[in-house]
């Protein structure tokens, strides 16, 4: 799950990062009333789960509190990425003299949380690491200990010339480290950390991604999810517990197992498709879920086929056929339907998909085939 | 032979009463595998389908039980729990089933059980099977069939659809070992592959990844420079589009890495035959045994 920059912000304040002050604003009044309060230049930024919002106009600079109204209402309902902004960002214009990077991820070769920091920072630092890693410092930290104040001091002084903005800069590497278990995070940066004219350290801004798993045991976390900032499709597949990814297809795939969904994609393509959508229905056969994939993937108005592949394994294959026979008989279908299903307990799913009037194939390559024909037919 | 499990494995379930964890036990009792003992706090001193003793602790059943393996069917709010107590009880295997186990738990998990020696298979897998011997997790034993094909995978119906497809086309099985879908794992792709390696009844190894990670591409390396067995390799995700997590936590592209393409390559630079489809498998084998 992303957080907002203003969340991840009030993250990091909360475990004694300094952050300059900044508030949010839904409108252009408050927005102005904000950058009253503040006094002075100010940044207003929009807050999406989107990169690059300066370049697409969502970020500006104001001289004063009706400049900064002007602009939240031009960046306010703006959409950037394919998502509607609903909240801006009004924040003091820092007087930056230096900016870098400080990020923390989960590195999944050497298992370890690894701390990594650029005196590159303030810009895109998956550019910076494709195009001169060796601007980037990294250090695997052992989850046992911690992060030690000897590696982060170690760490800042590859940052900073200065000891007193190197030992502040450490300072905050071991906070952030603490706040990243804390939240349950995948992902935590700075970028930029910035010294000021006066030479203080300072996070300006910043980026939490929380684990999904996490979201259980932190209700105060999962609270801060902003469903207005994701696709109205997915928002409701997480509801009803399956996995839903939109693609720009027109193939509807309903498949049980990520794995077998990611292959289902693939042979589409293969058989000279495109598939419309990733879903996983899981496990379970609950025939409620059924109806939930299939009322989502209709919805999708560039859907021309949906095509079903089930492996029963633990999944009884009578059960999924029931699922399917309820949820058509609640949901008319406009579009045709192949079903692929295959293991424990076929010949009953067979069966029954039959006597409502389906036919059922066992192979997938023939399903996937006759799901790409419909397409084109129709 | 096989890998990791066969007749010897005697096998304590965690989580033994609970929906799932009773209902793959009775599974794998029926396949034939020696469940010993099963562990629910709380419920010690009962009795499974008259058959396995329930303790209170792994640590009891261990020592009453002589129990070598552990399965894990616990809750993922305890599950990283579960796996501990088993490493500290001194399984030296353990599987574990659970999905949505913290990334961050598992950061302390894994040295504890590499300080321990204690293996760990998953977490988020189906388990694995060495057909007619024995089956740790939820594989279903009867799309399986013995013989000398090794299969390691990321999926679980990924797995048995081309295990379907060995299966049905005369192709048995030493293990098929699903070796989980989160980013971090307890045992990866080369743990499998040198152990087949090792198997003196292994032919031929059949890899089946997906996107995210840099696993498949270490595990290309170590085919070329460490395996004289033939491999076959299949890579599941090639629509999936980047920054988007597709299903499990770890099949994921950041940025550009961890694409299909860059996999595919890999394997076909170390000489692994790589299907393009999953109906491949069969017809790659039987050029290559």
């Amino acid at each position: 799950m992303n957080l907002h920059e203003y969340q991840a912000r009030d993250i990091l304040r909360r475990h004694g990062i300094p952050v300059p002050p900044g508030e949010v604003a839904t409108t252009a009044d408050e927005a102005r009333a904000i950058a009253a309060r503040l006094g002075g230049r100010v940044v207003v930024k929009a807050q999406v789960h989107a990169g690059g919002r300066g370049k697409a106009g969502g970020v500006k600079l104001a001289a004063n509190a009706d400049e900064a109204a002007a602009h939240a209402a031009k960046i306010l309902g703006m959409t950037i990425k394919g998502l509607t902004v609903s909240r801006v960002l009004v924040a003091p214009a820092a007087d930056i003299a230096s900016e870098s990077y400080v990020g923390i991820i989960v590195d999944r070769t050497s298992q370890r949380p690894v701390l990594m920091v650029s005196a590159a920072g303030g810009i895109d630092i998956e550019e910076v690491a494709a195009k001169t890693p060796e601007k980037i410092h990294r250090l695997a930290v052992d989850p046992r200990y911690g992060l030690l104040a000897h590696q982060a001091l170690g760490l800042a002084l590859k940052l900073y010339g200065d000891i007193a903005q190197a030992r502040a800069a450490a300072e905050i590497m071991q906070r952030l480290y603490a706040a990243f278990y804390a939240v349950g995070a995948s992902l935590a940066e700075i970028n930029p950390l910035v010294t000021t004219r006066e030479g203080a350290v300072a996070a300006l801004d910043a980026k939490i991604v929380i684990d999904d798993n996490e979201l259980d045991r932190r209700p105060e976390i999962a609270a801060l999810r902003d469903t207005s900032a994701e696709a109205p499709s997915e928002v409701a597949a997480r509801e009803a517990g399956l996995t839903f990814v939109k693609l720009e297809g027109t193939v509807g795939c309903c498949v049980n197992g990520a794995g077998l969904a990611m292959a289902t994609m693939d042979l589409v393509k293969y058989y000279g498709g495109e598939p419309a959508n990733f879903l996983d229905i899981g496990g379970s056969s609950n025939p409620q879920k059924v109806v939930s994939a299939l009322r989502i993937i209709t919805a999708d108005q560039s859907v021309r086929a949906i095509l079903f592949n089930i492996f029963g394994g633990i999944t009884r294959g009578d059960d999924v056929a029931n699922g399917i026979v309820q949820a058509t008989r609640s949901l008319p279908l406009k579009v045709p339907l192949v079903i692929r299903l295959t293991g424990t307990n076929e010949e009953l799913g067979v069966q029954i998909l039959k006597q409502a009037g389906f036919s059922a194939l066992t192979d997938m390559d023939e399903a996937v085939k006759q799901a790409v024909a419909q397409v084109k037919a129709a | 032979m096989s890998i990791f499990i066969d007749q010897q494995t005697r096998l304590v379930v965690q989580g033994i009463t609970g929906r799932d964890g009773s209902f793959h036990t009775r599974q794998m009792i029926g396949y034939g595998t020696k469940v010993v003992a099963g562990v629910t706090p709380g419920k010690g001193g009962r009795l499974f389908d008259g058959v396995a003793p329930v303790f209170d602790t792994v640590a009891d059943a261990v020592s009453e039980t002589q129990a070598n393996t552990s399965v894990i069917y616990v809750p993922a709010a305890v599950a990283a729990s579960a796996i501990f107590e088993a490493a500290d009880a001194g399984i030296l295997l353990i599987v574990c089933i659970t999905e949505g186990i913290p990334v961050l738990d598992m950061t302390r998990v894994l040295p504890y059980l590499h300080e321990r020696g204690a293996r760990l298979i998953g977490p988020n897998c189906p388990g694995l099977i060495s057909p007619a011997k024995s089956k740790v997790g939820i594989i279903p034993g009867n799309i399986c069939r013995p013989g000398r094909v090794g299969v390691v995978s990321r999926s679980g119906t990924l797995t048995y659809e081309i295990v379907h497809q060995l299966s049905t086309q005369g192709l048995g099985q030493s293990t098929c070992v699903g070796i989980g879908g989160d980013p971090l794992i307890g045992t990866n792709f080369i743990h499998c592959l040198s152990a087949f390696q090792a198997d003196p009844e292994t032919d031929a190894v059949v890899m089946i990844g997906e996107i995210g990670g840099t696993d498949e591409q270490q595990a290309a390396d170590f085919v070329q420079q460490a395996m004289t067995k033939p491999v076959i390799g299949f890579i599941a995700g090639q629509t999936a589009p980047p920054g988007r997590r597709m299903g499990h936590a770890g099949a994921i592209i950041s940025g550009s890495s961890g694409t299909a393409a860059e996999k595919m390559a890999a394997f076909a630079r170390a000489g692994i035959a790589v299907m393009k489809r999953p109906a491949d498998v069969v017809p790659l084998l039987k050029e290559r045994l």
